[in-house]
């Protein structure tokens, strides 16, 4: 395939390798922060090809894993309404809420339906105008413009019964929360699509404010590689930057339509992340004068107190602090077919990645 | 979730395109990119089109990897 192939070269991969084990003196702690680079990470089996000096740790940026307990009870508590079909990317039917799951509401007769894209459900709200269609937004920059244009596409069509429940983030407030939180990290491999909307800009308080490196990256084992050696080689010369590795894609303003339809839609708020905790001003709520698809002001529901699930290490794991392998739940209570947290049920969730390339 | 594959516009209609994946056919809306042309590539994301790619960039980065590679060896 075109613009994949190319970047899984074996020769190109080793020479990298090469390289950074030349260049590598100083021990230090990169953060991938996105879920698909941890994927790329083990699938590929990078780590085995990184010089000890290099350790990479997993951070937030898997959607799912981030959601929190609250908001998949809310998903569900809209799901038990009469006259409610939820509409959702696939993996958040099987997040273990407080009591149940969306799988298991569907299974109970609730009409829970799985999509591809949030197109497809303004289409079922079209098919079925005497029912409310609530989508379930989660995601980050890459993700949200989406939902943002799928908002502008139900007010200009007239789509009275599209409703969106938010649960959409952004990744600067976080990456800053867990260095402040003092995380040990040198540098961040950063989101390749999250930057392609974003632009490079949004990191550059990391490396002004807390003197860290920032390399966006592509997902592909030579990007990958790529980045390490770029972060690694800013480090061992002591200039930190926001620089681009994934060059055939990201530019350095972004995407403008799509920043300005995310800026027209969403305003930022104060939001809740799984582990994590409340973070200032790192969600984006729909803003009033389109509250007319904002699922909780019209028609609210009411959730107790959400209980996250006993034993599971989700919130350490998504920190960056803890490895699955130091979960007592890991593949043992825990598994993608019955799991106990959220960082598990994902394919991008780093235990469901740990469990899949478990040697 | 923020994965996004490479694919290569066949046609345009309206805002949406055609494109192909490893000769697999899919709907791409342009709600969020202009300006693209059939032959181009663009970075496909939950059936939006979110990105072009950089045909020249691509080109590049992989020249600079290739020189790397052919350091290496010397």
């Amino acid at each position: 395939m075109k613009y994949i192939d190319e970047y899984r070269k074996k020769e190109l991969i080793l020479s990298l390798s090469e390289k950074l084990k030349r260049v590598s003196q100083k021990e230090i702690v990169l953060m991938e922060v996105c879920g698909g680079h941890t994927m790329a990470i083990h699938r590929f089996g990078l780590t085995s090809l990184l010089p000890s000096t290099i350790l990479l740790i997993s951070g937030p940026g898997c959607p799912v894993c981030v959601s929190s307990q609250q908001f998949i009870d809310k998903a569900m508590a809209y799901s038990k309404i009469p006259g409610v079909i939820i509409t959702t990317y696939g993996d958040l039917i099987r997040v273990p809420g407080s009591s149940t799951s969306l799988e298991k509401e569907r299974a109970n007769g609730s009409d829970v339906r799985i999509v591809y894209s949030v197109l497809e459900a303004l289409d079922i709200a079209k098919e079925n105008p005497d029912k409310r269609i609530v989508f379930l937004g989660i995601g980050f920059e890459t993700t949200a413009p989406l939902t943002a244009a799928a908002i502008l596409s139900a007010r200009r069509e007239k789509i009275p019964n599209f409703f969106v429940l938010s649960a959409h983030k952004i990744m600067p407030p976080v990456m800053k929360a867990l260095v402040a939180e003092g995380v040990k990290i040198d540098g961040f491999i950063a989101p390749g699509h999250v930057s392609a909307i974003t632009g490079t800009a949004i990191y550059n308080d990391l490396v002004t404010k807390c003197g860290l490196g920032v390399v966006i990256s592509g997902f592909e084992p030579v990007d990958m590689m790529q980045s390490v050696l770029m972060l690694a080689e800013q480090i061992e010369y002591g200039k930190p930057a926001v620089e681009v590795q994934y060059q055939r894609v990201v530019q350095r303003e972004g995407n403008l339509i799509a920043q300005n339809i995310l800026e027209e839609v969403f305003e930022f708020r104060d939001d809740t992340w799984r582990g994590l905790g409340m973070i200032p001003q790192s969600g984006l709520g729909i803003r009033e004068r389109l509250s007319a698809f904002d699922a909780e002001r019209q028609f609210s529901v009411v959730v107790p107190e959400s209980t996250e699930p006993k034993g599971c290490i989700c919130g350490q794991i998504l920190r960056g602090l803890k490895t699955p392998i130091d979960c007592p739940l890991f593949a043992k209570k825990c598994t993608p077919s019955g799991p106990v947290g959220a960082c598990m049920v994902s394919g991008e969730g780093t235990c469901a990645t740990y469990y899949k390339y478990r040697s | 979730m923020c994965l996004a594959i490479p694919a290569k516009v066949t046609s345009i209609e309206g805002t949406s395109a055609l494109v192909t994946i490893e000769d697999v056919e899919y709907k791409a809306s342009l709600l969020l990119l202009t300006n693209v042309q059939p032959g181009d590539y663009i970075m496909l994301h939950a059936g939006f089109a979110i990105e072009k790619v950089d045909a020249a960039e691509a080109e590049e980065t992989l020249r600079l990897l290739n020189e790397l590679n052919q350091f290496t060896l010397d």
